[in-house]
């Protein structure tokens, strides 16, 4: 299919998970930024908001292109380095 | 490396996408002691671009007649510019048999990254380069002065000395911020590209396109593709498949709320795109960042003991007409390769002898073209520009083209109507001419 869904996308790529993460959220930092960017800005849809105002995010299928970390708002809300050599994407095609 | 013992190398190059793999084959070539650490389990792993790749004759002078043995997907000879509106688009459409675009060196080819930037590293490693892989470099040594003296790996014993860091680790490039060269990236800066890869069958490609053989064709979009955010589109024919995408810059998809993925969809959806990509299957979505907004936003290139190159000194040309990264990454790889071995042979790590960098990338034309366009960046993610202009475009050729039997108007009112329609007052319009004169003129 030519159209395809979030799902359908993320199901191409190639991702060996680490058992840490390699990007920490701190959620109380969250609740006080009323418009929390990172949400609709990730290309692969990995932050999840929730009802106490924080955000959860899940690093398994992270592209690791650092677009939440420059657009954060909230100094010290993201701790970003990048996953242990060899872990996180692999891509084989782009 | 045995016995405790820190390893030594000559050159420490980080990343190994095109910057890196040419700073670790000229210096290798020198007869240096090079070691060239890539993140990724092989280079090119965590590497994305459009992919079209303009260095082939910066290429071709290292690795003669390199395209015989490199994975190549097809020469660009056709290239088109297109403005789009929601339901129309005009386009600049360019093809060519003249020297130069159909034969050897040629110039430009469609590449996938993970495959050319894992032969590129090869040839490096060939040359006599170390390549470690899946190995992330977290931080700079240095000395009690300051100096940057090697790396350190997250490994055990994970300190690697070497008299000259190269830092080639991306656009989002830790090492140039921890050695204070650049600053945190503004989100004006920065473009987000998502990208699919679909598989097409070769004869489909070859019809679809007006193609013959290995000819291939890169297309690139601006307007209502991207809705309103700034940013812009490309499609480029692979041999059996194509590469399309998106890009939006990252303050402006903040700013309108989108969604990268779906502004994907809309661009797909599109009657000009959907027509040429129909029939396909998806094989790969990936995500990148783009340094858009180049002299503007390029750090201190060197610092004791350290040079930047590639993404991660910004080296980038999008101005429109030119869409240009990987060929400016070899270049500043090879230029920051000459200063280092300079340094080498004088054994003189300083800033003072590795200021003769920025003398290789203004020989090697990196920084005398990004200087030339300077005015550019800003002038593609105008307003006007990205939405008013297309859309002018779009609705001036339905008017000129549409016969409805009330009589035929000349140019100049139609033109006159359709400004008005969109709301641009002509001293805006001339505002604009001048700028993109200054940006692209003289």
């Amino acid at each position: 299919m030519v159209m395809t869904t979030h799902e359908e996308k993320m199901r191409t790529a190639r991702f060996k998970v680490d058992d840490t993460a390699h990007i920490v959220i701190d959620g109380t930092k969250c609740r006080s930024c009323s418009i929390r960017p990172c949400i609709t800005v990730c290309p692969a849809d990995l932050f999840v908001p929730l009802d106490d105002g924080s955000v959860l995010f899940n690093y398994e299928q992270c592209f690791e292109c650092g677009s939440c970390y420059f657009v954060c708002p909230e100094k010290g809300a993201i701790q970003w380095t990048y996953p242990r050599g060899g872990y996180g994407v692999t891509f084989r095609e782009s | 490396m045995t016995n405790g013992e820190v390893p030594h190398f000559d050159v420490i190059i980080v990343g190994a996408g095109p910057a890196g793999s040419a700073a670790a084959l000229i210096t290798a070539r020198a007869g240096l002691k090079v070691l060239l650490i890539e993140r990724g389990e092989y280079p090119g792993a965590k590497n994305v671009s459009g992919a079209v790749f303009y260095g082939s004759a910066i290429l071709n002078d290292l690795i003669p007649n390199w395209w015989e043995q490199a994975p190549i997907e097809r020469y660009v000879c056709r290239r088109e510019l297109v403005m789009i509106s929601p339901k129309t688009s005009v386009s600049l459409d360019f093809r060519s048999a003249a020297p130069g675009y159909v034969e050897p060196p040629f110039n430009g080819f469609t590449i996938l990254r993970p495959k050319f930037d894992r032969w590129f590293a090869a040839q490096a490693e060939a040359a006599g380069a170390f390549l470690l892989t899946s190995t992330v470099v977290d931080d700079l040594l240095r000395d009690d002065s300051g100096r940057v003296i090697g790396v350190k790996v997250r490994r055990d014993q994970g300190e690697i000395r070497g008299d000259v860091v190269i830092a080639c680790d991306g656009v989002n490039s830790w090492l140039a911020r921890k050695a204070g060269l650049q600053r945190d990236l503004s989100t004006h800066a920065l473009s987000l590209g998502v990208k699919e890869v679909i598989g097409l069958d070769e004869a489909v490609i070859r019809e679809r396109f007006h193609l013959t053989g290995n000819e291939g064709m890169a297309v690139e979009y601006v307007g209502a593709v991207t809705e309103n955010v700034h940013g812009g589109a490309f499609l480029y024919t692979n041999r059996e498949s194509l590469s399309l995408g998106v890009l939006g810059q990252l303050s402006s998809l903040v700013e309108q709320k989108k969604r990268p993925y779906d502004l994907l969809e809309t661009f797909k959806a599109h009657p000009a795109i959907a027509q040429l990509v129909r029939g396909g299957t998806l094989r790969e979505y990936s995500a990148h960042l783009i340094p858009e907004a180049g002299w503007g936003m390029i750090p201190r290139l060197f610092s004791d003991g350290m040079l930047v190159a590639g993404d991660a000194a910004a080296f980038c040309l999008a101005t429109g007409i030119y869409i240009e990264g990987i060929n400016y990454a070899m270049q500043s790889g090879l230029a920051a390769g000459e200063a280092a071995i300079m340094a080498c042979r004088r054994h003189d790590f300083s800033r003072r002898t590795l200021a003769n960098y920025v003398g290789f990338l203004t020989q090697r034309h990196v920084l005398t073209d990004l200087h030339a366009f300077r005015h550019a960046p800003k002038f593609l993610n105008s307003e006007r520009l990205q939405n008013l202009y297309p859309e002018l475009a779009a609705r001036s050729l339905e008017m000129l083209f549409r016969v409805d039997g009330r009589g035929k108007r000349k140019l100049v009112p139609l033109y006159w109507q359709t400004l008005r329609q969109t709301g641009v007052k002509p001293r805006h319009v001339l505002k604009d001419v001048y700028q993109i004169a200054r940006a692209y003129l003289w």
